[in-house]
């Protein structure tokens, strides 16, 4: 009864979508109240009833219904609760429910924090919103529908793949997915501007809002997956290059650029067709790599249900979509002219080149990725685009970006002066500098990865710390001020220290991982990067859904014992699949990282330990860059409805 | 699914990727068998060097370069030698010549162009005469009213 509630409240959704897409157009066009009003209370009905489906088929989950094809195919009965709520979207038509859930919920947002957006531009975002919305109610419908039930039902299911049972991937769906719709509200923003034909500096401080949170959320969300595979996959590595990764970090990448040119359309009313340009290009992206994940056209680790007709689909939605966007760009560029006049050397310029590296990196790693389908396809050769290419292709882009970017975020706006920029930076230069060739005098190999990464995430560091507190002015109290700043100012300053801790990690990594692999005996000690394991034993655990074999290691440096260390082999017997769950001690500077693996012909068993230096700061930089994100988000300047009305209460705030 | 269930059983497998007897005496030699597998795709899997694999092939493969390199070869033999029973598709770091030229150099190509667009742009900028200050819409200009009488 529930499910077809669901099914039933998810069909209306697609007819509200479809009314909000039509009616406020119309009556932005025609300039009648009544029928741009009626997008408010649709977006708001649209969301209630997506979430009602949303809902119905959690309850499914959470209930075991084993009638629903979707809850055989994905979950049992013995699987933990918190494994039965993700498993709504461990699968293909859950996951599209929920993308389509968060599509509405902005849409709700837009509906709800809007109220000072001008009623014909607010109309038009929410009428492109409500098309996107009923783009993927129409593919959720008619291709990947989650709400089918079994002619048959079985007493249990086929559980959820044991991969995703793991808290780590549980919440990445959610993130990358809010993250990518997020763009899709900028984009709505891109094409509503275009009809409307005006781009100023209002329209710049609206949309920043959706562009940092959607960056801040893949932010997360990339990171959050990054950090799954790195300890869930028994080799330690962060980043693979796949294209589903790519599909992801593309328009993370294009949202980073959009984020900065819309600050020069906001605060300086130049870059305004670029900035459209972006806003169309990273939903164009964000659908790409749905296009990616679920079409199964380019082969990937993450594979989800691949599937032609839904690959076509989701590709007419991708056309369709850009086809529109593009077109009205092509017809209005020309309407939106900048205003303000800068210097070659100003900040808008460095901005510029900002745009132009993040912008280029992300067209690399987006031919990187298809070519091997091109290549099949024009040239008749079967190639692979790996690893290896994208680390050479694609670093430097990030070496020149971290070079640049302590200068140029203290150039001033309109006309700078470098020579006094490099004056203040020049200690903290010093400092990179020493800290880079500290690193190539302690290493043993000869590679220059360690240092150069090293001395760039000194120097990001260093620089935001020196951006900020020139920013207190001279005299007293300067530590006063200092807390007074804006949140933006802080966001930005967290947000790129943020990039050269997880340039650091990376960089540290990359260059000086010790692996170990070896046959150990029970009762065996051996030695990795100066600490010293012994393998206590080796037994036999139950987990809830699956049997596991795990080993007792004792972690010890210079005598002293640090940890034990439990790593794990586990088996899911009704989904037929075994899972390494390695063993992880972590440190500041270090993570000591031990998997377990088959019994030896000869007795003892493999045991594979690596040393990590500075894991931990790929993803504590990933988190302050989100961070940073969030503060910015919460600067007074941002929440336009909340600061207006306080506004009228006290009169003008001092800036 | 299926097909699914099978790449997901190749990449978490519990077995290792590298096995330790399959591993050289010889630090030296086994470094850069290692250098060399990390270059090497497993043709079973998905986006995956051998090196990393746990699939049977990729361990056939990495014994295979090992052999290669215990008979003296030097690493682009090695490499070459499999390239010529594998095709190209084992190397995840794809060959510059030919149609691959596309590849290389669209990163290039597009940074040179947008290049170009950027200081054509930004000179324009800053040549151009100051522009008069925005002028407001009757409308905008009654809403200002309205605001100032506040």
């Amino acid at each position: 009864m529930i499910t077809e509630l669901g099914h039933f409240a998810l069909i209306l959704a697609f007819f509200v979508a479809c009314f909000q897409a039509l009616v406020p157009l119309v009556g932005a066009h025609k300039g009648w109240a009544g029928w741009m009003s009626a997008a408010e209370p649709a977006a708001v009905l649209q969301f209630l009833l997506t979430a009602g489906a949303f809902l119905a088929l959690m309850w499914a989950f959470v209930t075991s219904d084993f009638s629903l094809q979707l809850v055989v195919q994905n979950s049992h009965s013995l699987k933990p609760m918190l494994y039965k709520i993700t498993g709504v979207w461990g699968n293909h038509e859950g996951s599209m429910l929920l993308w389509v859930l968060i599509v509405t919920l902005f849409g709700f947002f837009a509906a709800w924090f809007g109220r000072e957006l001008p009623p014909t531009l607010k109309a038009r975002v929410l009428a492109v919103q409500g098309m996107i919305g009923a783009a993927f109610f129409a593919f959720i419908l008619f291709t990947s529908n989650p709400f089918l039930r079994m002619a048959v039902p079985p007493f249990d299911g086929t559980d959820l793949n044991p991969l995703l049972q793991d808290p780590g991937l549980a919440f990445h769906p959610p993130f990358l997915y809010l993250g990518y719709v997020g763009l899709s509200m900028t984009f709505s923003f891109a094409v509503a501007a275009l009809i409307e034909g005006r781009v100023d500096a209002a329209w710049g401080r609206w949309v920043r809002p959706y562009t940092l949170a959607a960056w801040v959320f893949l932010t997360i969300g990339i990171g959050l997956g990054s950090w799954w595979a790195y300890y869930e996959l028994g080799w330690g590595g962060f980043w693979f290059w796949d294209p589903v990764e790519n599909a992801s970090f593309m328009p993370w990448l294009i949202a980073a650029a959009l984020l900065h040119s819309a600050v020069v359309v906001e605060k300086r009313e130049s870059l305004k067709s670029w900035t459209i340009l972006l806003a169309i290009i990273a939903f164009g992206f964000s659908m790409i790599g749905a296009f990616i994940t679920r079409s199964g056209v380019i082969t990937s680790v993450h594979a989800f249900a691949s599937d032609p007709e839904r690959g076509v689909f989701l590709l007419l939605i991708l056309a369709g979509f850009m086809m529109l966007g593009l077109t009205l760009f092509a017809a209005r560029a020309g309407v939106m002219q900048s205003k303000g006049v800068f210097g070659l050397v100003s900040r808008e310029s460095v901005l510029v080149v900002n745009n132009l590296l993040l912008g280029v990196a992300a067209f690399v790693v987006f031919v990187g990725t298809i070519w091997p389908l091109v290549a099949e396809m024009f040239f008749d050769r079967k190639l692979s685009v790996g690893a290896p290419f994208f680390n050479l292709a694609f670093t430097p882009f990030m070496i020149a970006l971290g070079l640049l970017l302590p200068v140029g975020a203290m150039l001033s706006w309109k006309r700078a002066q470098v020579g006094r920029v490099l004056r203040k930076l020049a200690p903290v230069f010093v400092l990179a500098v020493a800290v880079g060739v500290l690193a190539w005098a302690m290493q043993t190999g000869r590679s220059a990865v360690g240092p150069v990464g090293l001395f760039l995430a000194a120097w990001l560091i260093g620089g935001a710390i020196t951006d900020i507190w020139s920013r207190t002015g001279r005299g007293g109290d300067r530590l006063g001020r200092l807390r007074r700043l804006p949140r933006g100012d802080w966001g930005k300053t967290v947000a790129h220290a943020g990039l050269g801790v997880t340039m650091a990690g990376v960089a540290a990594m990359t260059a000086w991982e010790v692996e170990d692999i070896r046959v150990v005996q029970e009762g065996g000690s051996f030695e990795v990067a100066g600490f010293t394991l012994t393998l206590d034993g080796v037994r036999q655990v139950e987990g809830p859904n699956y049997r596991s074999t795990m080993g007792d290691f004792t972690l010890a440096k210079d005598g002293d014992e640090i940890a034990t260390m439990h790593p794990e082999k586990r088996v899911y017997p009704v989904a037929g699949m075994p899972t390494t769950e390695a063993a992880l001690d972590n440190g500041f500077l270090r993570d000591v990282y031990v998997v377990i693996g088959d019994p030896q012909s000869g007795g003892g068993w493999a045991v594979r330990t690596y040393y990590k230096p500075l894991a931990n700061w790929i993803w504590g930089g990933a988190i302050l860059m989100a961070l940073g994100g969030a503060l910015s988000l919460s600067d007074r300047r941002y929440r336009v409805a909340a600061g207006a009305r306080r506004t009228r209460a006290q009169g003008v705030p001092a800036e | 699914m299926k097909r699914l269930v099978l790449v997901l059983c190749l990449v978490a497998g519990p077995l290792f990727a590298v096995q330790p007897d399959e591993m050289l005496d010889d630090p030296a030699l086994e470094a850069r068998a290692r250098d060399i597998s990390a270059g090497l795709r497993c043709l079973v899997c998905r986006n995956e060097s051998i090196d990393d694999s746990n699939a049977e092939l990729a361990g056939d493969l990495r014994v295979l370069v090992r052999e290669r390199l215990l008979a003296g070869d030097t690493n682009e033999e090695v490499v070459d030698y499999i390239v010529d029973r594998y095709g190209e598709y084992v190397l995840l770091k794809p060959q510059t010549g030919g149609s691959n030229l596309v590849l290389w150099l669209a990163g290039p190509a597009m940074l040179l162009l947008g290049a170009a667009i950027g200081v054509v742009f930004v000179r324009r900028r800053s040549q151009a005469a100051p522009q008069a200050e925005a002028v407001l819409t009757d409308e905008e200009q009654a809403r200002l009213r309205e605001i100032m009488k506040e």
